[in-house]
């Protein structure tokens, strides 16, 4: 097939110049660049890209990370050899535009008249015909043939020749500027998008004018060198944490491992953070009151959301995240010891709290620094109602912290504020995790009658107390033993002190440490019956002091207790079996909180973006030009020998796209062609 | 002038006046669907809506009067998620007046209650309508290997009804889904190209489409079991993660997805999804062909698979349109992007694959159009094609994650 695009090639070929030229525009050079970058562009999304240096060096060891450092693997879309290869795309597909925008321009412009007979019958798509000429004649032909062609919208044009007249009709030249639009537009693209790269910030690190800073320091001691002023740098993208009520005239640019500050020409005050909830929890939207105080203008408010930035004297504000902002938090802590606090005669102590910020709490077993990572208004969690049917239960406020002891170690902790109903029964909620990677263990406080903690507090407190535990095995002992060993005191004195070390036991590690001590000192053969003993004897004690609390409340016990009350030494106790394991010597409980949120901004300037998307467009149209329409071009090549009768008709066509259809088209206007010419 | 001088049956007429009293009043009742909407709907929507609304009706129009049969598709489809909505309707405010609605609403009118409705149960609802359109597309790939391999012209046509009753019941399913989304609350209802179970069938019902269009334009079924087979895959994927994750709940929208661009950025993708998934299959089948043709060129295959030239021509069309529509629909994401994400490019993984997917069809239309390369080597690279295609569009979200993490399994 003879298409205009090997034409074309040999037309560029007679215009080689310069063999560098060449090789720039060629076009293997631009296929290796587009998968060379395709294939660097795989490596940055498989390589996860801009993470703290220290995790690539735990990941692949500091051989390998100084290699890909070095490499520039951890930034890719950034290091120098990736925008160079970006640099050869843009300089090949100029190049390419440059060379062959005349040739198509001008190949566009031509009808191709003067093409050869021989030419025209060797083309695919090509017949030939005889008319009588003294029937017709040339004119009358040509003026049919310009007429039927021309109503398919086809540009005719005709010229006579010595021995012959030839008439084109062509369409789709349009189809070489879809070239020339996408080739452009690519470049455009690229020019906008190195506009809004980083390649200034890099020139300036690379001079040494800027520094990224690396310690965390707050804004305002971030020395100079890692300052940029408003308007220093063309292009950037920033974030900053504003909590409610603050303000800010500067973001946080991240750079690798470090960070710059840039300043803003306004600053920006967060008024009031709003997060609305769907029925399922789930976040509904974000919107931020922003007051923009600009020294040149009018201040003014704006409320932000997702998806609905604003744009401010070319910075555009966005709303990105959001988190705590310090959340006040008033505590209690409910020791699980029994000497009060220093300094405090009850037996809790208030203290208050600030969400990111720690506090110090003393105790007999040393201190723990208690430090407030997170404040939750709303817990909403799915679960199922009585006809197994979704729903979603809001389980209210809950505060999150670690608690540090002074070796170091820190356990993290969910503590809610309101009681959770489980099972029929309401529980004071905390979960407790020694690593961020496990899931919460529970502990389940049960509420007494007023809905509060006081009943619990105040068995364990009697537990805890080794007088009344003494006096209370005593006096277990006493009224339970047979009349023939009332007199053998000794051993009433074994069973006490048994029943007073098994109370210890279980107050130190639970079940899990009578299970223990039986395992250590009975034989295997006696331990089951041992065990089944000791839990006798400590049921016994539990209750006792347990119905010691109940008759403190003021209760009449003497008739029995009531089943709620049963259920509550029964939570009791499994909760006190698990507190060895807590943790913390003390609870601490969310009494009130004034909460303060935080809005995480993103702002950034994009100069290039309008001209990145004019490229788009411009790309976007050229691609459509290029694949849908077609270039066609029909030849009639009217030939007479000298003295012939007849008129030698020759119609050839060709396309650059779609040959399957254009193959149809050619068969329709030939069949049609020829009747109507040889018509009459 | 050449009315007097052209014969009758040589004058070309404009393409209006080969336009049919069907095709004015397919375009008047689109119309009408629009200003309907408009009216109803203007307060729910912003100028962005209002626009997309109109423009979509008219490429609608357009669609109708290029490829004669949408016609008839759209005006079934329209009918039975009207029908639909107006099962629904009262259905749900009579279980209101019971305290019962939103899902649980839903799911006792298509469950086995006996306040279930018949043709919700069975035929229309978003999940029936869904479970239909995958059965016949299961059956659809049969019928056509069978047609294919036991030259069966009536097994032909029943395939081809088959995708056009799947296509229907995909289109009902996606319409009715964005209907019952609102059911379960006013601030959860959107339009269904949200999740990856959403945009399954999207792909499902795309690729189905574009293969329609050829399957007539070609002349030949031969192509439809291989582009079937595609389809099932992701059929097969799509009831794995119904049956097996639940993933048909209809759940809200976070935030970020909250806008006019999802609307277009999705289904211009899945233009591209689907375009590339179907070039690949017919690269298989040109790869096929010419192997039969070497191996035994009177064998079944090689008589009964269509001729080279004309899978390649397929292969090209359809490669071309899905770069043409992913090109589209990136840079919508992009701007999208400037407007969620604070950038028009971030380097995001999501973002970063489409644009080597993007590279990879670029250099395969370079080398087809400057180079001239033609056939096996092409379809190979078409085959491979599927796999990057693949990746951007599962393996990003199983492998890498990102900004773009909505479509998670």
């Amino acid at each position: 097939m003879s298409s205009p695009k090997n034409n074309l090639h040999e037309q560029v070929k007679l215009h080689r110049k310069n063999v560098f030229l060449e090789f720039l525009g060629s076009m293997n050079l631009a296929i290796s660049i587009l998968v060379v970058l395709a294939i660097a562009s795989v490596i940055g999304t498989v390589l996860q890209q801009n993470q703290p240096y220290n995790s690539y060096i735990i990941k692949f060891g500091p051989f390998w990370h100084e290699v890909y450092q070095t490499l520039g693997l951890y930034d890719v879309y950034s290091a120098v050899w990736f925008l160079v290869l970006l640099g050869f795309l843009v300089l090949s597909t100029s190049v390419c535009v440059y060379r062959n925008t005349p040739v198509m321009l001008r190949e566009m412009r031509q009808f191709r008249l003067r093409a050869k007979q021989k030419s025209l019958l060797s083309m695919k798509h090509s017949s030939h015909w005889q008319v009588d000429a003294a029937k017709n004649t040339k004119e009358y032909i040509l003026q049919k043939a310009k007429l039927y062609l021309g109503q398919f919208g086809f540009q005719v044009k005709d010229e006579a020749f010595e021995k012959h007249h030839t008439l084109v009709a062509r369409k789709g030249g349009i189809n070489r500027v879809g070239y020339i639009l996408t080739h452009v537009g690519i470049v455009v693209i690229c020019i906008g998008g190195l506009i809004d790269g980083n390649l200034s910030l890099k020139v300036k690190e690379w001079l040494g004018t800027i520094k990224v800073e690396q310690r965390d320091l707050t804004a305002k001691d971030v020395p100079a060198i890692s300052r940029l002023k408003p308007g220093e740098s063309v292009s950037f993208r920033g974030s900053i944490t504003l909590p409610e009520g603050s303000t800010s005239n500067f973001v946080f640019l991240n750079v690798r491992d470090g960070y710059l500050v840039q300043e803003l020409p306004f600053a920006v005050e967060l008024k009031n953070f709003r997060v609305e909830h769907y029925e399922s929890g789930q976040p509904k939207s974000f919107e931020s009151d922003l007051i923009i105080h600009d020294k040149e203008r009018k201040n003014f408010a704006a409320t932000i959301s997702v998806n609905h930035p604003l744009i401010y004297r070319g910075y555009a504000i966005y709303q990105a995240s959001f988190g705590d902002g310090g959340s006040e938090l008033d505590l209690q802590i409910r020791p699980f010891f029994v000497k009060p606090l220093k300094g405090n005669k009850a037996q809790q102590l208030a203290i208050k709290g600030e969400v990111s910020k720690s506090k110090t709490v003393k105790t007999p077993q040393g201190n723990y620094t208690l430090e407030f990572s997170d404040f939750k208004k709303f817990n909403i969690f799915p679960n199922t109602d009585k006809d197994s049917r979704k729903q979603f239960t809001n389980y209210g406020p809950s505060i999150i912290f670690k608690a540090r002891d002074e070796s170091g170690q820190a356990r993290e902790y969910v503590n809610y504020m309101s009681p959770i109903k489980l099972e029929g029964r309401y529980f004071f909620l905390s979960g407790m995790r020694e690593s961020v990677d496990q899931d919460y263990k529970y502990l389940h406080i049960p509420i007494d009658a007023n809905a509060t903690m006081e009943r619990f507090f105040k068995f364990h407190e009697i537990i805890n107390d080794d007088a009344r535990v003494l006096q209370m095995a005593r006096a277990t002992v006493a009224s339970n033993i047979k009349a023939e060993d009332k007199t053998n005191t000794k051993m009433q004195q074994q069973v006490a002190t048994a029943m007073v070390r098994l109370v210890g036991l279980f107050r130190k590690g639970g079940y899990v440490a009578i299970d223990k001590d039986i395992q250590a000192k009975v034989p295997k053969e006696k331990q089951l019956t041992v065990a089944r003993a000791y839990m006798g004897v400590l049921q016994t004690a539990l209750e006792n002091m347990y119905l010691l609390v109940l008759r403190e409340e003021g209760l009449d016990v003497i008739k029995g207790i009531s089943k709620r009350d049963g259920t509550f030494f029964e939570d009791a106790v499994s909760a006190m079996a698990g507190l060895g394991y807590y943790g913390t010597p003390f609870y601490l409980q969310l009494t009130d909180f004034t909460q303060r949120d935080a809005s995480g901004l993103q702002i950034a300037r994009a100069p290039g973006k309008n001209i990145v998307y004019l490229g788009c467009v411009l790309l976007i149209i050229g691609v459509f030009m290029m694949f849908y329409i077609a270039q066609q071009r029909f030849w009639l090549m009217i030939v007479r020998e000298d003295g012939g009768e007849n008129f030698d008709i020759i119609f050839a066509g060709n396309t650059n796209r779609n040959e399957f259809g254009f193959n149809k088209r050619y068969r329709l206007f030939a069949e049609q062609l020829k009747a109507l010419l040889t018509d009459k | 002038m050449s009315e007097n001088i052209l014969p009758q049956q040589f004058q070309q007429q404009s393409w209006v006046k080969h336009l049919t009293i069907f095709d004015w009043l397919y375009a008047v009742a689109m119309l009408v669907g629009c200003v309907y909407a408009y009216n109803e709907y203007a307060s729910y929507m912003d100028e962005y809506e209002i626009g997309i609304l109109f423009l979509t009706g008219a490429s609608l129009v357009g669609l109708g009067w290029a490829w004669k049969p949408f016609r008839l598709l759209f005006i079934i489809v329209a009918a039975l998620s009207l029908i639909a909505i107006n099962i629904y309707n009262p259905a749900m405010q009579a279980l209101a007046s019971e305290g019962i609605t939103g899902q649980t609403a839903i799911d006792v009118l298509t469950d086995d209650s006996e306040k279930s409705k018949f043709f919700l149960k069975f035929l229309i609802s978003s999940t029936s309508a869904t479970m239909w359109m995958s059965a016949l597309f299961f059956m659809a790939t049969i019928t056509y290997f069978i047609e294919l391999f036991g030259r069966s012209e009536f097994a032909g046509k029943v395939a081809t009804a088959m995708v056009w009753s799947a296509v229907t019941m995909g289109l009902v399913g996606l319409m009715v889904r964005w209907f019952e989304s609102y059911l379960v609350g006013s601030d959860v209802g959107h339009i269904p190209v949200s999740n990856l179970y959403e945009v399954f069938i999207l792909f499902a019902i795309i690729t189905a489409m574009i293969y329609l269009y050829y399957e007539v334009r070609y002349e030949t079924r031969a192509m439809g079991g291989f582009v079937l087979l595609i389809i099932s895959a992701s059929i097969g994927f799509l009831l794995w993660y119904h049956f097996d994750k639940g993933a048909s709940e209809i759940k809200p929208l976070v935030p970020a997805l909250q806008s006019y661009w999802m609307k277009i950025h999705v289904p211009a993708n899945f233009v591209g999804y689907g375009a590339f998934a179907l070039a690949s299959m017919i690269g298989i089948a040109f790869l096929i062909k010419e192997r039969a043709l070497r191996k035994n060129p009177a064998g079944l295959l090689a008589s009964r698979l269509p001729a080279t030239d004309i899978l390649d021509d397929v292969m090209y069309k359809s490669i071309a349109l899905g770069f043409a529509f992913f090109t589209i629909a990136t840079v919508l994401g992009a701007m999208w992007a400037a407007e969620a994400w604070g950038g028009y490019w971030s380097w995001d993984p999501k973002e970063t694959w489409a644009l080597i997917v993007w590279l990879n069809y670029a250099a395969w239309l370079h080398m087809r159009f400057t180079k001239g390369w033609r056939g096996a080597p092409m379809a190979w690279w078409a085959v491979i094609g599927l796999f990057v295609t693949t990746f951007a569009f599962l393996g990003v979200n199983m492998f890498l994650s990102g900004l773009h993490s909505y479509g998670e399994l």
